[in-house]
């Protein structure tokens, strides 16, 4: 399992995990799944368009997700945001439709992108990750409070001179970016499931941001490592079981959420029959 | 005559007498029609990501259906019934929580769909058999598929006009609709269903681009010109088939200037879409100005509604 050409597996589906992570809980937050689920699937026409002209595939990916977020953010100043992601991601894959069909053959290359293929990543893609990671994760730093206020309090942060738009647009380029970097290594249906799953459990589970954060990428790590494990051991696809793992995280990180509600329903149902009977209607015309 | 003069230009010969021609545009214009009349809901309840994501959840159940040796589509429409059920059991108030609920049920469906597929087929046609459901080929249909596909046609538009005023009513006001006595969840629900059907009927047919492409880009564009939901609807399937017979023949008519590799039909029919949606912006911008009321922009613009 950690045989030689399994390290380039490990290390790039490290890097790719924490970015998700991270970026993952503004996702969530903003809830931005649909934009998540588009770039990466719409963004594979550039790098058919690229495989096309002969130019690198990575550079297709990358300048077809900043398209995307541009048209996203473009469109969606006159109707509304799903409607302007929904056109986009039509838009793409139409294109992708068409430069696949101006070459005659099988471009295995590009079909490696919907699925990726995390273990056959080579030394020399593992550079571009590092870097794109980096910049990720430099541009959220950079971002953090404004993009907070705006995802939490978008009419708060408006009066604070934080425009919404802009905010939006920086948001959809640091997803084109998580794109750019980890299609081509896990493949665009897995990086959506990174992105969700594992920041939607880490929410259930605290309110407070910095250790929701902490605890998405904790769990985007856990998913990819047993994934790739698993997958390792049963040698079925790892998508597979990144999909059924973050969704079974989820789904504890709701039960969680719905017991501790209840429970707290019922310390207050407790503390309420506490109160003599008087100062109890008191409380409840007060509330 | 005058239209054959009309046409002779246009028109590439054998257009009309080609079979598989023939049986696109039926199952293009049952597939717009559809999609048109239940799209204006997806797009005013701002439920794309729903209308997307089921084109996708579906190959799960495709393939599923494959390896059992079922029927495609049956294995198609039952798994997008089921994740209908499960997005309106995890159903949370607000819009932006019921997107969430459609990822995690798009990536976990995805999942399976990746599973079944690995466990039906070698590599090599595990690729081709999902690169099919995504892109789809409204020009390889069996000609056996128009008589299913608008009876699941049929019942999704029945269900959208059996619940069309409560639906309507808890799409504008869900605070309103629930102060009404309108069981506003079971309305949801039917309308998720009638969504789901929808889809699972387009999206084997013609696929997922074409199918959300459908969906989407008639309703907005029928949202921006029209205001009253009924007429919204009418033009939402007229713009529909529209862009459905335009594409096709552009896509056919493609073969003698590209060479006898012709374009895609869903990239024609998509371009099609896009124009006649950037026409509608200038349309609504400018009628607009003459009113000198701006509301009508704001068609497509409507504030999310609280649901769930």
């Amino acid at each position: 399992m950690f045989a030689n050409f399994m390290i380039n597996a490990w290390e790039a589906a490290t890097i790719v995990a924490i970015v998700a992570g991270v970026v993952g809980f503004f996702t969530v937050l903003r809830g931005a799944a649909f934009a998540a689920h588009s770039l990466p699937n719409g963004a594979f026409a550039g790098a058919a368009g690229a495989y096309l002209i002969g130019a690198s595939t990575i550079v297709g990916l990358g300048l077809f997700a900043l398209a995307g977020a541009g048209m996203i953010a473009g469109l969606g100043r006159r109707a509304r945001s799903d409607v302007a992601t929904a056109l986009t991601i039509v838009l793409m894959l139409a294109l992708g439709d068409l430069f696949l069909s101006r070459t005659t053959e099988y471009a295995s290359e590009i079909f490696a992108l919907l699925f990726g293929e995390v273990l056959g990543v080579s030394t020399s893609k593992l550079g571009p990750t590092v870097v794109i990671a980096g910049v990720c994760i430099a541009a959220i730093i950079a971002l953090y409070r404004p993009l907070m206020l705006s995802s939490v309090a978008p009419d708060v942060a408006e009066a604070r001179g934080v425009n919404p738009r802009v905010m939006d647009l920086a948001f959809l380029v640091v997803l084109a970016l998580v794109t750019t970097m980890a299609v081509p290594v896990v493949g665009s249906l897995l990086i959506f499931s990174l992105l969700i799953g594992p920041a939607a459990a880490a929410r259930s589970f605290t309110n407070r941001p910095p250790v929701a954060m902490g605890l998405s990428v904790l769990f985007a790590l856990v998913t990819v490592w047993v994934a790739i494990a698993v997958s390792y051991e049963t040698n079925l696809p790892i998508g597979f079981f990144v999909g059924a793992i973050s969704a079974f995280a989820y789904t504890v990180g709701r039960v969680w959420a719905a017991w501790r509600q209840g429970r707290g329903r019922r310390q207050q149902g407790a503390r309420d029959r506490a109160i003599p009977a008087d100062q109890h209607t008191a409380h409840a015309t007060a509330s | 005559m005058l239209v054959a003069t009309f046409w002779s230009p246009l028109v590439e010969p054998g257009f009309f007498s080609s079979e598989p021609v023939q049986v696109a545009l039926v199952v293009g214009a049952i597939a717009a029609i559809v999609s048109g009349i239940v799209g204006v809901f997806t797009v005013i309840r701002g439920q794309s990501f729903a209308g997307h994501a089921l084109s996708d959840i579906g190959t799960a159940g495709g393939s599923a259906a494959f390896l059992v040796g079922a029927s495609t589509l049956y294995g198609f429409v039952a798994f997008n019934v089921v994740a209908a059920g499960v997005m309106e059991l995890i159903s949370i108030r607000k819009p932006r929580g019921r997107d969430l609920a459609t990822g995690i049920v798009l990536g976990a469906s995805l999942g399976l769909a990746a599973l079944f597929l690995y466990e039906g087929t070698i590599s090599s046609s595990t690729t081709g058999a999902t690169v099919n459901v995504l892109f789809g080929s409204i020009f390889t249909l069996p000609p056996g598929i128009t008589v299913v596909m608008a009876a699941l046609g049929v019942a999704s538009v029945v269900l959208v006009a059996v619940l069309y005023r409560p639906l309507l009513l808890s799409s504008v006001s869900y605070e309103l609709a629930a102060a009404r006595g309108v069981p506003v969840r079971l309305v949801g629900s039917g309308y998720l269903l009638a969504l789901a059907l929808a889809v699972s009927m387009s999206a084997v047919t013609i696929g997922a681009i074409l199918s959300t492409a459908l969906l989407i880009g008639p309703a907005a564009i029928a949202l921006r010109v029209a205001t009253r939901t009924g007429v919204a609807m009418a033009v939402a399937a007229f713009v529909g088939v529209f862009a459905c017979w335009a594409g096709t023949l552009i896509a056919y008519d493609s073969t003698v200037w590209a060479g006898g590799n012709g374009w895609p039909v869903s990239f024609c029919i998509v371009a099609v879409i896009f124009v006649l949606y950037f026409a509608s912006g200038i349309f609504s911008r400018l009628r607009g100005d003459r009113r000198r009321a701006p509301s009508n922009d704001q068609a497509t613009a409507v504030r999310p509604v609280e649901v769930g």
